[in-house]
């Protein structure tokens, strides 16, 4: 079996396990949308890798292109794109807010100050 | 020029083109205005595609004019008729409370965001109940999603923050799962649209990336619909939200979960092929009873009715599930009646809740001790919906039930009508909690004052009208049951 064959395979799939490693492992709330924004660069790959022909042009009606690459895994890609900027816009957005409400981006800082004050209002 | 021929694609652009009109606009008044229009347009158009689905069958509606497979495909059938007049018709008395409603939960500045950010979730709801697009599915889902994330994050208490971050890490490893799925089997079929994905994929040879697909797309639906024990964003996004937005999305969120489960499990995917290599019923059955006893137990022990009840979800989408694992006509008919019944009765809960809130401010059962006396019609509608919860006679949560139980015995499977009937005995603990609560407790010794708190007669309307909805669809079986059978005989006759 030729690896090289495989690349884009194998870089997507290591993305892909690489940013769930990032958003289940890190605590920083910052560093878990990093993870989530590289675990969903890597379905761009999965879409885009098989999609290119090499030495594939635009599909043009003309005698003069034989081969050519599919458009439309790039065009949802663009979809994706947007979407996924929308969500990590939205996510650091929610960080700042956050950190504007508890004074710190660390889960267990944040998990901690809630169960400190749902004991307090428990004892109230 | 014929209205009712573009309702299809209406109802999506709606509340779609609602929402940047409302933020140009700013003002309040017109903001809520705008929004009540949309999302009684969308009603309007979902009542008629029912009708029109009743008479005709399936409608196939062409994008732009660009015929399917290549443009995108808007198709309503038996099943998502139903789901549209699910959300857009809860949708519609969420709405209609949520004016008085977030004057006390929604801070002031963000009050006019509230309606578009709705407009889109509503949007994004009925555009993945209605389009044959595989790629639009997700796009819808994440427009729905990105819209409830910012809803949530409108509580009061800075919890609502975490929550909605929690959420937004979950919703979008499920949203990508599901888009890895969706790219698989692109690959494989060379097609977007559900219908020729379908009849693509019976002709694949190669089963293993098939198999990869289903797996991604389960593990991604499961996340957004919060099956047990993918639920952990559930609880504290229903808990922290304000009441309107838990109200609505218990109402209608997971269900349109199930339905994408449902349309990619029957129409995509060729069950027959599938389950003799995996023991689907099983698994499913086995998280779905797992899902009610975990869920409903849990639900015993919260002091915050809010979360007790956004557990007891949990618990209440396990035998929507078991309904689906059974895969034959009456047990997808159950869980499709459970699927809205369960919808409107959670609908109902927490909008009676949202009366709760305004009135005295919270919903620990320190502030409903007592309820029985300080708002004795609320405490009764809450009642009705935890009987309904429970499934006893005359709610509609008991015609579900009956009808889940009949057809597990149909299947010979005595064992997991006793599941039902066991696993309800706990919706009983946790509903006599709170009956417990209200009427054998007195009510605490200084209310607030009542000028600044009261509710008002839209809050009350809407509360009473969801709450005897819950009664006469106890009663009146033929909507629910017609077409809930009608969408079960589709689906297993569309492979």
């Amino acid at each position: 079996m030729n690896l090289a064959a495989y690349f884009t395979y194998i870089a997507t799939f290591v993305l892909m396990f690489l940013g769930l490693f990032i958003v289940m492992a890190r605590g920083n709330l910052i560093k878990k949308l990093v993870g989530l924004g590289i675990f969903q660069t890597s379905v761009y790959f999965l879409y885009l890798g098989p999609a290119k022909l090499v030495g594939g042009t635009a599909p043009i009606l003309s005698d003069a292109f034989k081969v050519y690459t599919n458009p439309l895994p790039h065009v949802l890609m663009l979809t994706a794109i947007v979407v996924g900027v929308a969500t990590l816009a939205l996510g650091l957005a929610l960080v700042v807010r956050l950190r504007e409400a508890y004074g710190s981006i660390e889960e267990d800082d944040i998990l901690a100050q809630d169960q400190a004050s749902a004991g307090a209002t428990e004892a109230a | 020029m014929n209205w009712m021929q573009h309702a299809p694609a209406l109802q999506v652009v709606a509340p779609l083109l609602a929402a940047p009109l409302i933020v140009l606009m700013r003002r309040l008044s017109w903001a809520y205005a705008i929004a009540v229009a949309a999302c009684a347009l969308a009603f309007f158009f979902s009542i008629g595609l029912w009708s029109q689905v009743q008479s005709t069958g399936v409608i196939a509606y062409a994008i732009g004019n660009w015929p399917p497979p290549w443009g995108i495909e808007y198709r309503v059938d038996a099943l998502n008729a139903f789901i549209l007049c699910l959300v857009s018709g809860t949708g519609m008395a969420v709405l209609l409370f949520s004016r008085s409603s977030n004057a006390h939960e929604v801070p002031s500045e963000q009050r006019y965001l509230f309606y578009a950010m709705f407009c889109l979730c509503l949007a994004g709801l009925l555009g993945m109940a209605i389009t044959g697009d595989a790629f639009n599915i997700f796009v819808f889902l994440e427009i729905s999603a990105l819209s409830t994330y910012v809803l949530i994050a409108m509580g009061r208490q800075r919890q609502s923050l975490f929550a909605a971050y929690q959420y937004l890490i979950l919703g979008t490893i499920g949203a990508t799962f599901i888009v890895i799925g969706i790219g698989l089997i692109y690959l494989l079929t060379g097609t977007l649209n559900l219908v020729d994905m379908g009849q693509r994929l019976s002709q694949v040879d190669s089963m293993r990336p098939v198999y990869a697909a289903f797996a991604f797309i389960s593990a991604g639906v499961f996340l957004k619909l919060a099956l047990f024990p993918f639920h952990n964003w559930l609880p504290n996004a229903y808990t922290y939200a304000p009441t309107t937005v838990s109200a609505f999305l218990a109402a209608t969120a997971t269900k349109v979960s199930i339905y994408v489960l449902l349309r990619f499990y029957f129409t995509v995917f060729h069950l027959d092929a599938i389950t003799p290599h995996l023991p689907l019923s099983l698994m499913l059955g086995a998280l779905a009873i797992a899902a009610m006893f975990a869920g409903s137990a849990t639900a015993i022990f919260q002091t915050d009715m809010k979360r007790l009840l956004a557990f007891s979800s949990v618990g209440q989408i396990g035998y929507i599930m078991l309904g689906i694992a059974l895969f034959n006509a009456s047990g997808l008919t159950a869980g499709l009646v459970h699927l809205f019944n369960h919808g409107i009765t959670k609908g109902a809960s927490f909008l009676l809740l949202g009366l709760v809130v305004t009135r005295l401010g919270g919903t620990q059962m320190s502030h409903l001790s007592g309820l029985g006396k300080t708002m004795p019609w609320t405490a009764f509608g809450l009642l009705i919906c935890g009987l309904s919860l429970i499934g006893v006679p005359g709610t509609a949560g008991f015609i579900s039930k009956l009808y889940l139980v009949r057809a597990a015995l149909d299947l010979g499977l005595w064992w997991v009508a006793l599941m039902v009937l066991l696993s309800s005995l706990l919706a009983v603990a946790y509903v006599w909690k709170f009956v417990e609560a209200a009427y054998f407790r007195p009510p605490p010794e200084q209310l607030p004052p009542s000028l600044a708190n009261v509710t008002t007669w839209d809050m009350r309307l809407m509360a009473l009208l969801l709450t005897l909805s819950t009664v006469y669809f106890g009663f009146d079986t033929r909507f629910t049951l017609g077409s809930a059978q009608a969408a079960a005989q589709y689906l297993l006759g569309a492979h």
